[in-house]
């Protein structure tokens, strides 16, 4: 009971501490307000591709085109029909458009989440690298469809979106993101999950749906990364299907296992210390103390990336947070799931 | 973890301080370019000529009472949501008083709003899309837009080629490449031409056989074939084009620039046509000149983005030295009534959309030779 | 579509998927074994091309007139040792210390290494595209008719029917071949039998990688323009050639190639080529939604 209230009165603190940071944000340069965002975007992202990756032990790599499917929806909705929307609010004020930001937002998730549903059937089929392959197929065919719409600039990207997306947003989303997703796994409910994760045979003698867990983990996952969409495109205010790719799947992959397979805590750590270090590389080639070919080197960030995630891998095999006791769960969590095996 | 945050952070907060010590005197301009990732070949061409660009002020006495230029160039990955990090960095980190970049338009309307919010001044060396420039007044550009080079290639189809029935390859995922080819088929076939079969492939490294697309074009039986693409393909497509028996002229646009394409493409290229900004064969001295330190500096030929880097921010030091001070705005002033600006890639116009008028060069490929074949004026 | 239109589009299929099928011949070998998808294939197959192209020069004019056929297989030999040793030596470093591990761990310092070398690659080699030294004279063969066929094609086939035999060789007659089998069905097993696991799982990586090498000269001959991310995208195709036909199986993955190779070249062909892209991977969901496994995979029951 006590660790229920301490779950709510952290998600209010963080949605205080991002309505605080956001109402200081013109103070801050918005380089780092920038990042931040992004942080939060990709730690939304991180934890709810853990929810399918992690808790229910499927293997998903096409998590970008979800959020590819939410960015564009979200962006659509609100430049197509956003100011119809506003005056139906009453006007410009802050709290219409926060409504019709909450709205968009919704609606990118949505239509992700039915996109989440369409790919979640097949996996009820497939284990494994089958499984990747299709769902890296489904976020590649989104992309070419996209990129096929004219409506929505087609090639050349959709530009033009409103700047809706503050800290506040992307942080208060992330904090409920992370609390819905913990609240989920700890339910009576969400020990499904981890049964399906753990071993699906006695899940199913066990009397549990497995089916009905799985394509839940990919309705919900696909919802957030759907909100995650809305809140990029609201914040570049500039969209483009290539950047949707089947290797931004591998980005948010790479975070939900560097962090620990099944730990929110240590994917959401993960995401914030892979973003802060892509950004960090961007100064390295400019501290002119550095060898001539340090900084050359420097200056191909992918170079550094690369060999920080070998070198964590090598030395943290079981993730960032991986070997941390999980609260309650230690009696029936093995703690190396192998999905692919 | 703890001894790691003991030994890692003093470093980090060292060199931080370190970086925000940069001198006061230089003008700080920002640049960003895909260095890395599948158009890294474009980015740094362009940055290259940029840097060159920037010496020869530097040595000809700097601006403004002989300032230096201090250029922060910073990598884009050739990945959308890349460019909106590094140009806010760019702007607010670095304080940069103008930004240079990119090539690729889809990048550069990612970055334009924020410019624009920022009003900072922003120069595109090579982003030829019409709408990058529509984003707002403080966005330019120093090349022409796609709608003037489709009709030019229309213009040099019917009047010099003199070929009505035209076949169309064009990369399906480079903007680009889509605008140049709404903008020929628009002025061809309203002009008399008839497009008889369109293709398309997935550029940026993705295809390299594009054997299927051009049988089906094979068939369709036309006078020439126009390819608006990036010499990264365009050398292959040309020399599959020949393997599978195709005879007919093959012609495209400046991403064909490039002393690669003739190195990949070979004698498949002979009588194959494209319309870009320069040619090296230029009498010009200006042009000479830039072909010769270039050489001498890289070690190689410039292709067709490097003169628009080096234009570009010729270009920006001419509006810092009309300017007077490193005030944005009147950077921005400045930028609006360049005229008749000498560069590299002809004589440069700023009109009111804040495009460069200017007129094209179509060279003939023979040999692994770029020979001059005609102009095209606005 | 004439019937002169629809053979050579046949053609230009097979022979694309001649190159699906060369990669993931080498793909499918090592998942065989260790289960596991060695995302740096692609990458090795990269290198594999870069060697060619640096060892071209060097060792072809020592092979002047009749002898160039010797030093065509002097360049492919050597490439493909080198391939095979790079192969080696990522396993060494950066699989089998994690070998215990869950394989999505592994997973991921492939996937570091793969981008280590395609990133390290545009530092090192540079960006652009390099123009690919003529091997072997790429031209159409004669009294083919209407048809085009390139000596290339022809040779990517040849070597691509003549790798799948050998490697069913060495798999099915040697007795590493009959180690490695012995590995991949149990490794715990196979050890207790005195099979030196460390040895064999080297071995598979250095043929693997020795093939990708093969391929990566064949592709660059075929295709001559070559620079660090080319590995990419064959690399993802011939993953999905190799799911296609079951992962693991040497012959399914050559039928993957095959098939993918002439889909996405009939639907490049039509009116539909902007979705090319798509269709490999829409044609791979619809063969799995049927056949689970691919087409020449086996279901496994699972023990309890």
């Amino acid at each position: 009971m006590k660790y229920r209230h301490a779950k709510k009165f952290a998600l209010l603190a963080a949605i205080i501490l991002a309505a605080v940071a956001s109402y200081f944000s013109s103070a801050i340069n918005s380089y780092y307000l920038q990042v931040l965002i992004f942080i939060g975007i990709n730690v939304i992202l991180a934890v709810s591709l853990n929810l399918i990756n992690g808790y229910t032990g499927q293997f998903s790599l096409g998590h970008a085109g979800f959020m590819a499917i939410g960015a564009y929806v979200a962006a659509w909705l609100s430049t197509e029909h956003g100011a119809g929307l506003l005056k139906a609010f009453g006007g410009t004020n802050p709290f219409a458009i926060g409504a019709l930001f909450i709205l968009v937002l919704l609606g990118g998730g949505l239509a992700a989440a039915v996109a989440g549903l369409i790919v979640g059937v097949p996996s009820l089929r497939l284990k494994g690298d089958y499984l990747a392959i299709v769902t890296l197929g489904f976020g590649e065919i989104i992309r070419v469809v996209i990129q096929n719409t004219d409506a929505v600039g087609g090639p050349r990207g959709y530009s033009g979106i409103a700047g809706y997306t503050t800290l506040f947003w992307t942080w208060a989303i992330a904090a409920l993101t992370i609390y819905l997703v913990v609240s989920l796994i700890d339910s009576t409910y969400g020990r499904g999950f981890l049964t399906v994760r753990d071993d699906e045979i006695a899940a199913e003698a066990c009397g549990i749906n497995t089916t009905r867990y799985k394509v839940i983990a990919f309705v919900v996952g696909a919802f957030f990364a759907g909100v995650a969409g809305g809140l990029y495109a609201h914040s570049t205010t500039y969209i483009n299907p290539s950047g949707f790719d089947f290797q931004k799947s591998i980005e948010i992959v790479i975070m939900v296992i560097l962090g620990g397979m099944g730990s929110t805590a240590g994917v959401a750590a993960a995401a914030v210390l892979l973003t802060v270090l892509l950004e960090y590389l961007r100064f390295v080639s400019g501290y002119e103390w550095l060898p001539e070919l340090v900084r050359r080197i420097a200056q191909n960030r992918m170079i550094i990336y690369s060999l920080v995630l070998i070198a964590l891998m090598l030395l943290r095999p079981q993730g960032l947070f991986g070997a941390l006791p999980r609260r309650r769960s230690t009696r029936i969590s093995k703690p190396a799931v192998d999905p692919l095996a | 973890m703890k001894t790691f945050l003991r030994a890692v952070l003093p470093i980090a907060l060292c060199t931080f301080a370190l970086s925000l010590t940069s001198r006061a005197q230089d003008i700080v301009v920002g640049e960003f370019a895909s260095l890395t990732g599948s158009e890294a070949t474009f980015g740094v061409n362009s940055s290259n000529g940029v840097e060159l660009a920037r010496e020869q002020i530097d040595s000809a006495g700097g601006l403004l009472n002989g300032r230096k230029i201090k250029i922060v160039l910073e990598d884009d990955q050739s990945k959308p949501g890349q460019p909106s990090a590094a140009v806010k960095k760019l702007i607010a980190s670095d304080k940069s008083i103008a930004i240079l970049g990119e090539i690729a338009s889809s990048r550069s309307l990612e970055a334009a709003p924020i410019c624009q919010a920022a009003k900072i001044p922003m120069i595109t060396p090579g982003s030829t899309n019409p709408k990058v420039t529509t984003i707002g007044d403080y966005i330019f550009r120093v090349c022409f837009n796609d709608k003037f080079q489709g009709q030019a290639d229309a213009r040099f189809a019917l009047e010099n080629l003199k070929v009505k029935k035209v076949a169309i390859l064009a990369d399906v995922k480079s903007d680009y490449s889509q605008g140049l080819q709404r903008y020929f088929k628009e002025y061809f076939t309203s002009h008399g031409g008839v497009v008889a079969e369109e293709r398309s492939y997935s550029g940026g490294g993705t295809d390299r056989d594009f054997r299927a697309q051009l049988t089906s074009l094979k068939s369709a039986q036309p006078d020439a074939i126009f390819i608006p693409g990036y010499y990264t393909e365009v050398g292959l497509i040309a020399k599959q084009a020949r393997s599978l028996g195709i005879k007919v002229p093959l012609f495209g646009g400046d991403g064909w620039d490039s002393p690669k394409l003739a190195a990949i493409g070979g004698s498949a290229l002979n009588g194959c046509y494209f319309t870009t900004h320069f040619s090296t064969q230029d009498p010009n001295p200006k042009v000479q000149d830039f072909v010769k330190n270039y050489q001498a500096k890289y070690k190689v030929m410039p292709d067709g983005m490097a003169p628009l880097g080096y234009d570009a921010m010729m270009i920006l030091g001419d509006a810092i030295k009309t300017a007077g001070s490193t005030d944005a705005d009147k950077i921005r002033d400045a930028l609006t009534k360049v005229k008749n600006f000498e560069g590299v890639t002809g004589s440069i116009t700023i009109d009111a959309d804040r495009n460069a008028s200017k007129s094209a060069v179509v060279l003939e490929v023979q040999n692994g030779a770029y020979k001059f074949a005609t102009r095209i004026a606005p | 579509m004439s019937q002169i239109e629809f053979l050579q589009q046949l053609i230009n299929g097979l022979s694309l998927g001649a190159f699906y099928a060369l990669i993931a011949l080498g793909y499918t070998m090592v998942y065989g074994i260790l289960r596991f998808i060695n995302f740096a294939h692609g990458d090795v197959f990269m290198l594999g091309a870069f060697g060619g192209y640096y060892l071209t020069p060097r060792i072809m004019p020592h092979f002047a007139g009749n002898l160039a056929p010797v030093g065509v297989v002097v360049v492919l030999l050597l490439t493909m040792i080198l391939c095979a040793l790079i192969g080696m030596v990522i396993e060494r470093l950066a699989y089998r210390p994690l070998r215990s591990r869950p394989k999505l761990t592994v997973l991921i310092t492939a996937i570091g290494v793969s981008l280590l070398l395609e990133y390290g690659g545009q530092f090192v080699f540079g960006a652009d595209p390099k123009p690919y030294p003529e091997l072997i004279t790429d031209r159409a063969l004669e009294n083919t008719g209407a048809l085009t066929i390139t000596t290339t094609q022809v040779a990517a086939f040849v070597v691509t029917f003549l790798l799948l035999i050998a490697l069913t060789l060495i798999v099915k007659r040697t007795k590493l071949g009959m180690a490695m089998r012995a590995v991949s069905n149990n490794a715990t097993a196979a050890s207790l039998m005195g099979i030196n696991i460390d040895t064999v799982v080297s071995f598979t990586f250095g043929l693997g990688s020795a093939l990708a090498g093969a391929a990566g000269i064949l592709y660059a001959l075929s295709y001559p323009s070559i620079d660090p991310l080319m590995g990419l995208l064959p690399g993802v195709k011939a993953f999905v050639a190799a799911v296609l036909g079951g992962i693991g199986n040497i012959p399914g993955a050559a039928v993957g190639g095959l098939i993918l190779g002439v889909v996405e070249t009939f639907v490049g062909g039509s009116a539909f080529s902007t979705y090319r892209d798509a269709i490999a991977f829409a044609l791979l969901i619809g063969i799995l939604l049927f056949r689970p496994a691919g087409i020449f995979g086996k279901a496994q029951v699972e023990k309890v």
